[in-house]
C-alpha cells in the first residue's frame, strides 16, 4: 500500500479537528504559532484521515508540535528524529510521516541524518523552523547563528560561520528545496502543501521569530517596509524581479547573478532570469543567494521552490527489492533453518 | 608404516598470515567433521587488521578446532596438530601445542626475512623437532608446481595453499574431501580455473600423506553420541539472525533490523539481508544511533525493531535505549561483546558490557538482560528475549560474544511448529477512551500502531501522565511513573522459568556461577572435577536481569559460589550485592576463553 491509496477527500474534516486536546505552551508571540496553524490549515484540506498521520520531531521549542497535533506522534530524542521517521516510513510506507525539526536539532546535534534522510529520498516532509538561536535552553547561538552574535554564550561575539541550511540540503542531493517564512501565512501554506505533494524528501526551511531570545532576526524579510527589497519570492517560469514597484531584476552574467534595475539600465524583463525549479544548475546558484543583506550590492533572499526533482524513494526501492527477491528466493524460514547441510543424529 | 589410532577428541590448530585463508580452512574441517557425526567446537582467533605486514606477528589469524567422539563443549585447551604457514604463525601458536604434538610447517615460508620477522635468529626446526613431531613440507613448491600450467598468476595460485594443509589435514583424521570439494565446486563454480587450482591443491594435500613417507599414525575420531535429532552446524551470529526472523514470524510481524557495520556484529546484518523474502526489512544506517533510532521508529508502527552492535556501538545507543524504556515500545538490542574499553580489541572477546546492558543509562531506565551461552543457544534466546520485547512492551538487551558470534557449533534443529507464538498486547476494547499508558495484568501497555481510528496518541521522551501520555511534571507522577516502569520489569521475575542447576547437585559445597560464553569451560571442568571426586556443581544464567525468582534461594544452598567472568567481577558484583556475602572470583580480560584447566585449578584452590 503507498501513501496515495488511503489519501481520501474528506470535505468535513476541519483545521480544528487537527488540534489536539493539549494547551498550546509556546512563549506568546511566538512564531510557531503560525506555523501549527497553517499546518492544521493544510492537513485538513490535504484529506488524508488522521489516524494515517505520524508526526516525528526531536527537541527543542518547536520539537513540541506533535503534541498539539490530534494525529499518531513521537516526540523523541535530540537531532534524532530523521532516523525515528524514516524507521516508521519504512516499516509502513502508507503512512504520512513528517518531520518536525529545529537549527540546532537538524543542523548540530542532528546534522548527519539530516543529509542521510535526503540523500536516500525518504518520502517525507521536513519542516526545519530556524529561528537561528538556541530557544529551549534560553539563548545560546547556533549553527545558523550569524557570525558576531551576542548570546548568552557568545558575549563577545560568535565567531562560528553560519550555515546555509538551502545549500546545505542542496549538497545532500535533497529533491524538494523550499524556504518560506512564519509571517507569510499564504506563503507557508502553498510551500507545505508542494512539499506534501511532493514524493521524497521535502526539505522545506521555515524563517521563525523567537521573540525572546533573538526578536527580530529576519524583520528585514518579513516586516512590510523592508520586505520588497530583501526577498525574492520565486515563481515558477516568471523573472526574477523584486522591489516595492518590482523595479529590481536579476539576470545572469554567465554563471554570475547580477541585479539590474528594470527602471534605467537598459535591461527588461525578457533579460531576466526565468525561474525553472527543475533546473538543478541555476538552482545550485540560486541557493547560494546567502548575503547579509544590510551589505551593498547584496542578492535578495529567495523564498518559494528553489528546487524540485523526481528521484525514487527510499522506501519504493526497499519494497521493489523485496518484491524482486521474493521472485527469485523462495526459500521458506523452515528452510533457512535447516540450511544447507543436515546430519541425523539416532 | 601406516597406522590408525582411536582417540575421543582430537585439537587442530590452523595458524597462518591472515590473507592465508585459515578461517576458512578452518570452518570447512568444522563443516565436514559435523556432517561426519563428530561433535565439534571452535575458536576462530584473528587479528584486527584486514592484512597486517605479512609474516608479522601481528599479522597471524588462527582458527582452533576440537572434534570428539562425545558431546563437547570447548575447543579444547591444547592442540594435538599445528599447521603452521609460516614462521610468525608457528612462534605465536606452538605454546598451545601438546608436548609431543604434531607441528605440519610450510617450510618455504622459513626463509630469512621471515625468520627475521618472527624475531627467529635462528631457523627453530631443529630444537623443535627435540619436543615435537615436526613435518616441513615445500608445500608452496608442490602447489606451484601443480599450478604451472593453470594459466594463474603465481599469485593466485599460492593462494591455494590452505587447501593442500586442509587435504593433508582431513587425510590426518581419516576423513574424506567430498564435502569440502563440494564447497569448492560450489565457492568457484563461475572460476573454472581458480575450481581447478583448489581441488587439485585439496587433493595434493589429501595424496600427500598418502604417498608420503609421513611416521605417523592417523587419527579416527568416532561419531558423538548426541542426542537424537537433525543437526546443522551453526555460530553464534547465525543463531541470532534465525532466532531474529523466527521471533518476528511468532509474532505476525515485521522483522525490522537496522544496524551499522561493527565487528563482531556485521555477521548477523550480513545473514538478515539474504532473507528478504521472509518479512525482513534490513536497513543499512548511517551511525549506530540512527540504526537504533529507525529500529525504535519502525517498533512504533508495529515491526519489531531490532539492533546489534558491539561496546563502542552500544556507548552511542544508550541514549535511544533510555528513550525506548520511556516510550515503552519493543525493541531489542544485541550486544556481541569484545575487549574494551574504546575501540578496545575489536575482534577478541570478553564479558565486560555487563554491568553497562544493567546500568549504562542515564536516570532510572531498567531493562531486562539475557545473556547467550553458546552459539547452540542462540535462536532459543534470541526469541526469549523478542517474547519479553513485545510481551513486557519494553527494550531488551541480548549479550552475546566475539567467541560465541565465530564459533561453529552443532546444532539441533527445533520444530518452529511447537514453539508458542508470541501474543501482542491488545487490552479490551471495551475502554470509552483510548490511553496509551493504560496496562495489562503484566503491566504492559497496548502497542497501538498508527493507522486506527481513534488510537491516536502523542508518545515522547518527556515524563508522561500515567494512563493518558500526556506531558506531566507532576512530582507525583513522576514517581510513581518511575516506580511503575521499574516494576513492570521486576515482575518478568515471574514468568521466566526458574532458575535450573546445569550440572551437579542441587545444593552442596560449591557451585560455580556462570554466564554467557564462559558456559563450556565451565561445564567441561565440572565434569572433569566430578569424575575426579570433587563435588562441585555448575549454575548458568540466561536472565541476568530480573535474576529468575527462585536464584538467591538457590545460590545460598551452597557454602560457596565461584564465579568465573571474562571482566573484573561484574556479575560478582551484582550478585554479592543481591547475597550479601562475598563470592570467589576468578577473572581473565585476555581477549580469549578460559581454558578448563584454569577453572578447575581455581575449584582446587579454593577447596584445598
Amino acid at each position: 500500500m503507498t501513501q496515495e491509496d488511503i489519501t481520501t477527500k474528506n470535505a468535513t474534516i476541519q483545521p480544528k479537528d487537527f488540534a489536539s486536546d493539549q494547551d498550546v505552551r509556546w512563549c506568546p508571540g511566538c512564531g510557531d504559532y503560525s506555523i501549527l496553524k497553517q499546518t492544521q490549515t493544510i492537513l485538513a484540506e490535504i484529506g488524508i484521515p488522521r489516524e494515517n498521520i505520524v508526526f516525528v520531531s526531536g527537541i527543542g521549542c518547536s520539537s513540541r508540535f506533535p503534541y498539539y497535533l490530534n494525529t499518531y506522534g513521537m516526540h523523541t530524542i535530540h537531532g534524532r528524529a530523521p532516523a525515528i521517521a524514516t524507521g516508521i516510513k519504512l516499516a509502513r510506507p502508507e503512512l504520512s510521516v513528517w518531520i518536525i525539526t529545529g537549527d540546532g536539532d537538524a543542523l548540530s546535534i542532528g546534522g548527519n541524518h539530516l543529509i542521510h534522510i535526503l540523500r536516500r529520498n525518504v518520502n517525507i516532509p521536513i519542516l526545519l523552523f530556524n529561528n537561528e538561536i538556541y530557544g529551549l535552553t534560553k539563548g545560546q547561538y547556533s549553527p545558523t547563528s550569524k557570525e558576531g552574535m551576542v548570546s548568552k554564550s557568545t558575549p563577545y561575539g560568535s565567531l562560528d560561520h553560519p550555515f546555509n541550511p538551502v545549500l546545505l540540503a542542496m549538497g545532500a542531493e535533497a529533491t524538494f528545496v523550499a524556504r518560506t517564512m512564519d509571517r507569510d501565512p499564504a506563503h507557508l501554506r502553498e510551500i507545505l502543501k508542494a512539499g506534501h505533494l511532493h514524493k521524497g524528501s521535502a526539505f522545506i526551511e521555515i524563517y521563525q521569530n523567537c521573540n525572546v531570545f533573538n526578536d527580530g532576526a529576519f524583520e528585514i524579510f518579513t516586516e512590510k517596509d523592508t520586505k520588497p527589497l530583501y526577498t525574492l519570492f520565486l515563481e515558477e517560469k516568471q523573472p526574477l524581479v523584486f522591489g516595492k514597484n518590482r523595479e529590481w531584476g536579476i539576470r545572469l552574467d554567465g554563471y554570475k547573478p547580477q541585479i539590474v534595475s528594470l527602471q534605467d539600465s537598459g535591461f527588461g524583463l525578457d533579460d531576466l532570469w526565468i525561474h525553472d525549479s527543475r533546473d538543478r544548475y541555476k538552482a545550485q546558484i540560486l541557493a547560494t543567494f546567502f548575503d547579509d543583506p544590510r551589505k551593498e550590492n547584496a542578492l535578495p533572499r529567495p523564498f518559494g521552490i528553489i528546487y524540485q526533482s523526481q528521484r525514487p524513494c527510499y522506501e519504493d526501492l526497499v519494497y521493489q527489492q523485496i518484491e524482486n527477491v521474493k521472485g527469485k528466493n523462495t526459500k521458506s524460514l523452515k528452510e533457512i533453518i535447516f540450511g544447507t547441510a543436515t546430519w541425523e543424529v539416532h | 608404516m601406516k597406522t590408525t589410532t582411536l582417540k575421543d577428541d582430537i585439537v587442530v590448530l590452523f595458524a597462518g598470515d591472515s590473507g592465508d585463508g585459515m578461517q576458512l580452512i578452518g570452518e570447512l574441517l568444522g563443516y565436514t567433521s559435523a556432517l561426519s557425526g563428530n561433535d565439534i567446537s571452535t575458536f576462530p582467533n584473528y587479528p584486527a587488521e584486514i592484512r597486517a605486514p605479512q609474516g608479522t606477528l601481528h599479522g597471524v589469524s588462527g582458527f582452533q578446532i576440537r572434534l570428539a567422539d562425545h558431546y563437547i563443549f570447548t575447543p579444547g585447551d591444547e592442540a594435538d596438530i599445528l599447521v603452521a604457514m609460516n614462521p610468525a604463525a608457528l612462534k605465536t601458536n606452538v605454546r598451545k601445542l601438546k608436548p609431543g604434538g604434531v607441528i605440519i610447517l610450510n617450510i618455504n615460508s622459513f626463509d630469512k626475512k621471515n625468520l627475521a620477522l618472527a624475531g627467529y635468529e635462528i631457523d627453530p626446526v631443529e630444537e623443535l623437532s627435540k619436543q615435537f613431531k615436526v613435518f616441513p613440507i615445500e608445500i608452496t613448491k608442490i602447489i606451484r608446481d601443480q599450478g604451472k600450467d593453470s594459466g594463474l598468476g603465481t599469485k593466485q595460485i599460492d593462494r591455494s595453499k590452505n587447501m593442500f594443509a586442509l587435504g593433508l589435514v582431513l587425510w590426518l583424521l581419516n576423513k574424506t574431501t567430498e564435502q569440502t570439494a563440494t564447497f569448492i565446486k560450489r565457492k568457484f563454480s563461475d572460476k573454472p580455473e581458480l575450481l581447478q587450482l583448489n581441488l587439485k591443491a585439496l587433493e595434493a594435500g589429501y595424496n600427500y600423506g598418502e604417498t608420503a613417507e609421513l611416521i605417523i599414525s592417523r587419527t579416527n575420531v568416532e561419531k558423538a553420541s548426541l542426542p537424537s535429532g537433525t543437526y546443522r552446524s551453526i555460530t553464534g551470529n547465525q543463531g541470532l539472525a534465525l532466532g531474529l526472523i523466527t521471533s518476528a514470524h511468532l509474532a505476525g510481524t515485521q522483522l525490522f533490523y537496522a544496524s551499522y557495520p561493527i565487528t563482531p556484529a556485521s555477521d548477523i546484518l550480513h545473514e538478515l539481508s539474504k532473507h528478504k523474502q521472509l518479512n525482513v526489512l534490513t536497513f543499512q544506517a548511517e551511525d549506530e544511533i540512527a540504526a537504533i533510532s529507525a529500529a525504535i521508529g519502525a517498533s512504533f508502527a508495529g515491526s519489531l525493531g531490532v539492533t546489534a552492535t558491539s561496546g563502542p556501538g552500544m556507548d552511542l545507543k544508550s541514549e535511544a535505549l533510555g528513550l525506548a524504556v520511556m516510550l515503552e515500545l519493543p525493541l531489542v538490542v544485541c550486544d556481541i561483546q569484545r575487549g574494551g574499553p574504546s575501540t578496545g580489541l575489536p575482534t577478541k572477546t570478553e564479558q565486560s558490557d555487563l554491568l553497562f546492558a544493567m546500568f549504562g543509562r542515564h536516570g532510572e531506565a531498567p531493562l531486562p538482560v539475557l545473556a547467550v551461552s553458546r552459539p547452540a543457544d542462540c535462536f532459543e534466546t534470541a526469541i526469549e528475549a523478542c517474547r519479553l520485547a513485545i510481551e513486557f512492551m519494553t527494550p531488551v538487551i541480548l549479550l552475546s560474544d566475539a567467541y560465541i558470534a565465530n564459533a561453529l557449533e552443532p546444532w539441533k534443529i527445533p520444530d518452529i511448529d511447537k514453539i508458542h507464538s508470541i501474543e501482542k498486547t491488545v487490552l479490551q476494547e471495551n475502554e470509552r477512551h483510548f490511553a496509551p499508558y493504560r496496562r495489562n495484568e503484566k503491566g504492559a501497555r497496548e502497542w497501538a500502531v498508527p493507522g486506527v481510528p481513534g488510537k491516536e496518541h502523542r508518545i515522547g521522551g518527556l515524563e508522561k501522565e500515567d494512563l493518558t501520555g500526556n506531558i506531566s511534571y507532576d512530582p507525583e507522577n513522576h514517581q510513581h511513573m518511575v516506580l511503575t516502569r521499574k516494576k513492570k520489569i521486576e515482575n518478568i521475575a515471574q514468568y521466566i522459568p526458574l532458575q535450573k542447576v546445569d550440572s551437579g547437585s542441587e545444593s552442596g559445597k560449591m557451585a560455580i556461577v556462570g554466564w554467557g560464553s564462559t558456559y563450556g569451560s565451565i561445564k567441561t571442568a565440572c565434569e572433569q572435577l566430578r569424575n575426579e571426586g570433587v563435588e562441585v556443581s555448575h549454575i548458568h544464567l540466561r536472565y541476568l536481569n530480573p535474576f529468575p525468582s527462585n536464584l538467591l534461594q538457590l545460590l545460598n544452598g551452597f557454602e560457596k559460589i565461584l564465579i568465573p567472568e571474562l571482566n573484573t567481577g561484574q556479575l560478582a558484583f551484582l550478585l554479592e550485592s543481591h547475597l550479601k556475602k562475598p563470592v570467589e572470583k576468578l577473572n581473565k580480560v585476555k581477549g580469549v576463553p578460559f581454558t578448563v584447566k584454569e577453572i578447575k585449578d581455581k575449584v582446587l584452590s579454593i577447596i584445598r
